[in-house]
């Protein structure tokens, strides 16, 4: 077995080179801040495997993918399992690459002479970003055939060229025979080849420059004397990466892995929803849980701001990123960078509000409202019992709640009588408003008076 | 199967470079020559590659595809004043399209007796609007766009009233003329 090792490595160097990346002497206690890098490279892996497995039985073209989906889903052996794996891999992937990134930035680990690891970071997480939103398109049902169309009218927005892009998104002027095949060659091989390249990369600078030791306060970087003291530090008290810091990336990353299956085996993939027909106009699409917050971004942009949030702020998002390690001197304390976890609080928090606020989409309508009970009502004279019916029948309904029934787009009217008179309540519904219909053309005076009749029942 | 090191003899001296102090100065222009002759060979040859891949992925921007008359039914299924869904396939569908070929639009016969055919995509960013009869309205599912009747925007975050599609009557059919989901 030596000997045969021996040859390898004399006919391969890799022995050699594996033994060296392995034993390299790596800082003391890094502890578990350090394994999120590793656990995304394990979740892409497994991504590599589950994905491979599924594009065996997957088929790449619009007008079959649905059903080689519910075969996977419904009669393939470990289809569902594998299905569920590769669904929360890329949840997991999404999550680590993000605490990634953000550990990343609180330690300064991106100062010199590591600002090319940051830079090849950034562009692997825009790139999981693109895996992510190319892969929930290939659950090729309803909700992805509408989430193609948004996304091409967001490629839309863009001044000049935004018909062409909006063109290239669909690969053509509608949803079509072509549309899935370019976002299964993007999701399944270009994607993943610049993934594969960029790890490569981000692994030399790793291995290059070692990995960034916990930041002292008072030891500012310079480029002068950083890498002697660096170099210093590891000839004192460096210890072998493997195993002395590996084992905990192994229990890590193999903690990720088993969550990943449990849940898979638990809680299952993401349900098809109804078959990728464009005409089947009872649609109610939502993007996956990691876009859901843009989903309500959109929603709650005003119309004026629309096509730069559209247009401009990821641009920003993105020369942002790239900008960071412009700062590659100095403090890596978060003491001395203040601004650090202000600013990574600031992101989780503005995420995980939208997130909340697209869970909830209270902007939208709620078409399955069902008329209002008569317990609800209350009352059983003629007129209220007709405004009651046409409260529904109109539509209010979808937007408006009374005691628990209805939609959230607009006020509750649970109590509108004890802030509006009469008149008011006649007023609003007629002339509408910026968020409301003006129903003056498609109600007559009977109906308005009818309406006006039940909501001033409600104290 | 022979271990690293078991040829114990030295490696044999190189051989000498065939180029002489005398020489020396005519190699380098022929050096300079052949790196550039090996970059631009290796240009061209990626020229060749990335000229069809390119063209290919663009494809789909300079592909015109035919606009179709497609019937969607009698005008006699059609009553005045109703707007209802109607469902064509799209202008030149691939074999493999299947259902994804098939597009809808909401048909509206006018009090005059003509025919408007809204496009079901929200001007927002392009969700399927539904019709609600007894409203009258058209409600976006997405971000909670509304449009009235004839398309104009009632509220919400649409900027634009719905697209239409061009729509004509032959021999008693009502016909839809395939067209590209309007953006921008």
């Amino acid at each position: 077995m030596s000997r045969l090792l021996a040859w390898l490595d004399d006919r391969t160097g890799l022995v050699t080179w594996t033994r060296h990346a392995l034993e390299h002497p790596v800082p003391p206690r890094t502890g578990w801040w350090y394994v999120f890098g590793s656990a995304t490279l394990i979740a892409f892996l497994l991504q590599v495997v589950t994905g491979i497995a599924l594009a065996t039985a997957y088929v790449p073209a619009s007008g079959q993918a649905y059903e080689s989906l519910r075969f996977i889903s419904e009669q393939a052996l470990m289809g569902r399992f594998l299905r569920g794996m590769h669904y929360f891999g890329a949840s997991a992937m999404m999550l680590l690459i993000g605490i990634h990134v953000a550990r990343t930035y609180l330690m300064a680990a991106y100062k010199y002479p590591r600002e090319l690891n940051w830079l090849s970071g950034a562009v692997l997480l825009l790139l999981t970003i693109a895996l992510a939103f190319t892969g929930q398109l290939l659950r090729w049902d309803q909700t992805a055939v509408w989430s193609v169309i948004v996304a091409a009218a967001q490629a839309g927005k863009v001044p000049v060229i935004g018909t062409d892009l909006a063109r290239f998104v669909l690969a053509g002027d509608t949803v079509g025979g072509a549309t899935l095949s370019r976002f299964f060659a993007f999701h399944v091989f270009f994607i993943p080849a610049l993934v594969f390249l960029l790890i490569g990369l981000h692994l030399l600078l790793v291995l290059r420059h070692g990995i960034s030791e916990r930041p002292r306060l008072g030891q500012p970087v310079e480029e002068a004397t950083y890498r002697a003291r660096y170099d210093a530090m590891l000839r004192s008290e460096g210890v072998p990466f493997w195993p002395d810091a590996a084992w905990r990336d192994a229990v890590f990353g193999a903690a990720v892995v088993a969550v990943i299956a449990i849940l898979a085996v638990i809680v299952g993939p993401p349900e098809l929803g109804r078959p990728p027909d464009p005409s089947i106009l009872q649609a109610y699409p939502r993007p996956d849980w990691y876009f859901l917050w843009y989903f309500a971004v959109l929603a709650l942009t005003p119309t004026s701001l629309e096509t730069f949030i559209i247009v401009v702020a990821p641009l920003v998002f993105g020369a942002i990123l790239l900008l960071v390690p412009l700062s590659n001197t100095g403090e890596r304390s978060v003491r001395r960078r203040p601004w650090a976890p202000l600013l990574v609080i600031a992101i989780v928090t503005v995420i995980v509000s939208f997130w909340i606020a697209g869970a909830q989409a209270k902007w939208s309508p709620d078409f399955a409202a069902t008329p209002l009970p008569a317990e609800v009502v209350h009352d059983t004279s003629a007129a209220v019992v007709e405004g009651a019916r046409l409260f529904h029948s109109k539509g209010c309904e979808f937007c408006h709640q009374i005691a628990g029934h209805g939609g959230e787009r607009g006020p509750d009217l649970s109590n509108v009588a004890s802030r509006l008179t009469s008149q008011g309540i006649a007023l609003q519904i007629t002339n509408g408003g910026p968020n409301m219909p003006a129903y003056a053309r498609s109600l007559t005076p009977d109906e308005v008076q009818a309406l006006v009749a039940f909501l001033s029942t409600r104290k | 199967m022979d271990a690293a090191g078991s040829d114990a003899s030295p490696d044999p001296a190189p051989p000498a470079p065939p180029s002489t102090p005398t020489n020396g100065a005519e190699m380098l222009p022929r050096r300079r020559f052949f790196s550039r002759l090996s970059t631009a060979v290796s240009a061209a040859a990626a020229v060749i590659v990335g000229v069809p891949f390119i063209g290919f992925l663009v494809a789909p921007l300079v592909r015109r595809v035919p606009r179709e008359w497609r019937a969607v039914g009698p005008v006699d299924r059609f009553a005045v004043g109703e707007t209802v869904s109607v469902t064509f396939q799209d202008a030149s569908p691939l074999p493999w399209s299947g259902v994804t070929a098939r597009t809808a639009a909401w048909l509206r016969r006018t009090e005059d007796g003509g025919f408007t055919a809204f496009s079901v995509n929200c001007t927002h960013l392009g969700c399927p609007v539904q019709w609600i009869a007894d409203a009258r309205l058209f409600l976006c599912p997405c971000h909670g766009g509304v449009y009235n009747a004839d398309g104009t925007v009632a509220a919400g975050p649409p900027p634009r009233p719905l697209g239409e599609y061009p729509v004509r009557v032959r021999s008693g059919r009502v016909e839809i003329l395939t067209s590209p989901i309007p953006f921008a």
